[in-house]
């Protein structure tokens, strides 16, 4: 029997296709490179120092990144200590106590908060979240910690803490879910055991859910950590933009992120651009370095659920 | 274990359900207060002016953003037609051929590396390509740097959706001597449509909201986008430096725009949710 020959398009189909997965990988790669190159003449011409000096200042070619550095870990860590507590209540209400009609709403509006964009968040957290801190948060935190050095200085409302409150509801969404997802891992089989025994839901969630899943909340943790140390708009909004290191929380500082945010363009000659691309490297060097741990992490737990399931 | 009484085991149980109600609660308040003031600070800003003419220069009164609610849309355009294909090909690879082949393994970690990255640094890295070596900032710089971003996305969704085929689909059409592009976009795209549109949908009211990476690539502009080879007005940047402005009616535009932004972006993301979830049902 003689068919029609026609040409056969299948291995250029999966030519075509292979060739656009390989991209996402050679993006990964040339990103990495770029900046390392980009940042090339900064790393020769500071070399170690970049990260512990403080100078900052495009006047006289000095540039130091430790007060970015140091404002991205403190801001972050103001977020996490927030954000993680608050998350794990949180996906303990939408798993275990909740009625499921009130869990569909409550899940829904936390998902919508992880929608908002950041400069949404940035314009509130600058005209209205800003004031409020510096007309009742800040000077109560004052008074009833006087002398306290961390809230020391006068309650201006942008600053360290304002950025910190802001990341943590905008990493508050994605901890949530995660650890959701993990507490609903759980075999039921397991929690009905606790119950049948006469534990209430506390001792339930505390003697079995939490040992059961907790592996996989530090590795929704990890992934939280990665969005904070990168976001951008709404820390640059909010944290005040001073090269300087303060002792107080409530004085203002800057981030990795939000010192490229400001000056990039700015950035006229070329050891200042190699400067702030360094700082590019830096900041895509420590998010590389958490993504990678936390998918380590993840995938490590749910093959261990898996097995015990 | 230590015996507790069960009046204080059911005090202590009472406690914790109560903070975890208060803490969903504080939630629920915190995206009611943001919200609520997006609305009500953006409103007066919308007007007919708003969405058909130029931004006035500082002190007159009147003005609107059309130009910078055109370039978005053309910038989000543009970034959908380069990142939405290339996406899709990579999910079909990865569901259709590589599998769970090393190469596949290779490609959904790059793919969740960059799905993790700061927007900010995608805006750092097609500067130095694209804008650098052009030598100015450009709208198309700033479409590569949201396709850039949608591009992990889209891959992912699609290979979940496409998994989510029934193989038999694929074996009766490849029986029936059907080649394989041929079976997998005519049949296995078909009856992965809704959820194949959904991921789309999503990636672009993610990337439609991004500030960073268009903040040293497209940057800004007064003017009506006329080329993508030059700067191109879009509405986050104008946020950004309306908001930093100290004229009260720029803030005010800035105010406009945080609404249309929030408004699409979180439409989007509710529509197609929605979409999913009655799909789901």
């Amino acid at each position: 029997m003689q068919t029609k020959t026609h040409i056969n398009l299948d291995p250029a189909f999966r030519w075509l296709t292979l060739a656009s997965g390989l991209a996402v990988l050679l993006l990964v790669g040339s990103i990495l490179y770029t900046l390392v190159m980009g940042a090339m003449p900064a790393l020769k011409h500071f070399g170690f120092g970049f990260l512990t000096s403080q100078e900052w200042n495009p006047a006289f070619m000095e540039f130091g990144a430790l007060s970015s550095v140091y404002g991205t870990l403190i801001s972050t860590a103001i977020g996490m200590l927030i954000a993680v507590p608050l998350s794990l209540v949180i996906a303990l209400f939408l798993v275990e106590i909740a009625p499921p009609a009130v869990r569909r709403i409550v899940g829904g509006a936390i998902e919508l908060l992880a929608a908002i964009p950041s400069i949404i968040f940035g314009m509130w957290g600058l005209f209205v979240f800003a004031p409020f801190m510096a007309d009742y948060i800040q000077p109560w935190l004052a008074s009833i910690a006087p002398g306290f050095p961390l809230f020391q200085g006068p309650p201006m409302g942008i600053g360290m803490l304002s950025a910190g409150i802001i990341l943590a509801l905008m990493v508050l969404p994605f901890i949530t879910s995660v650890t959701r997802d993990v507490f609903q891992m759980v075999p039921a089989v397991v929690k009905e055991s606790a119950y049948g025994m006469g534990s209430t839901t506390w001792e339930v969630t505390r003697k079995v859910t939490i040992p059961y899943g907790i592996q996989g909340v530090v590795g929704a943790c990890f992934l939280g950590l990665g969005r904070a140390i990168g976001e951008t708009m709404a820390v640059t909004f909010v944290i005040g933009n001073r090269h300087e290191i303060s002792a107080s929380l409530f004085a203002a500082g800057n981030s990795i992120a939000s010192t490229l945010a400001n000056e990039f363009t700015e950035a006229s000659d070329d050891l200042y651009l190699a400067a702030l691309i360094e700082l590019g490297l830096v900041l895509f060097g420590v998010t590389l370095i958490l993504q990678w741990a936390a998918r380590w992490w993840l995938r490590r737990t749910a093959r261990k659920m898996g097995a015990v399931r | 274990m230590k015996h507790r009484s069960l009046k204080y085991r059911r005090g202590v149980d009472m406690g914790i359900r109560l903070i975890s109600s208060l803490a969903a609660l504080f939630g629920m308040a915190m995206l009611g207060w943001i919200l609520s003031i997006v609305i009500l600070k953006g409103m007066p800003a919308i007007n007919w002016e708003f969405f058909t003419e130029l931004p006035a220069p500082p002190g007159m009164p009147g003005g609107g953003l059309a130009n910078a609610i055109l370039g978005t849309l053309l910038i989000t355009l543009l970034a959908v037609l380069m990142g939405v294909p290339i996406g899709l090909a990579a999910g079909v690879w990865l569901a259709e051929f590589g599998q769970q082949s090393k190469t596949a393994e290779a490609i959904r970690f790059a793919a969740n590396l960059l799905m993790g990255t700061p927007s900010i640094i995608i805006g750092v890295f097609v500067y130095v390509v694209i804008v650098m070596t052009t030598g100015h900032f450009s709208g198309i710089s700033g479409a590569v740097a949201l396709a850039i971003i949608m591009l992990p996305v889209v891959a992912r969704t699609a290979e979940d959706m496409l998994a989510l085929v029934p193989s038999a689909l694929r074996e009766a059409a490849l029986a029936l001597g059907v080649p394989r592009w041929k079976a997998t976009l005519g049949i296995v795209f078909r009856s992965a449509k809704t959820g194949l549109l959904t991921g789309i949908l999503l990636a672009v009211a993610r990337v439609s909201g991004e500030t960073a990476p268009l903040l040293f690539t497209s940057l800004n502009s007064p003017y009506w986008p006329e080329s993508f080879k030059e700067p191109t007005a879009n509405l986050t940047v104008t946020i950004f430096n309306y908001a930093m402005s100290p004229y009260e009616d720029w803030q005010t535009l800035a105010w406009g725009a945080s609404l249309l932004i929030a408004g699409s972006v979180l439409g989007t993301t509710v529509i197609s949710r929605g979409f999913l979830w009655y799909r789901s049902k």
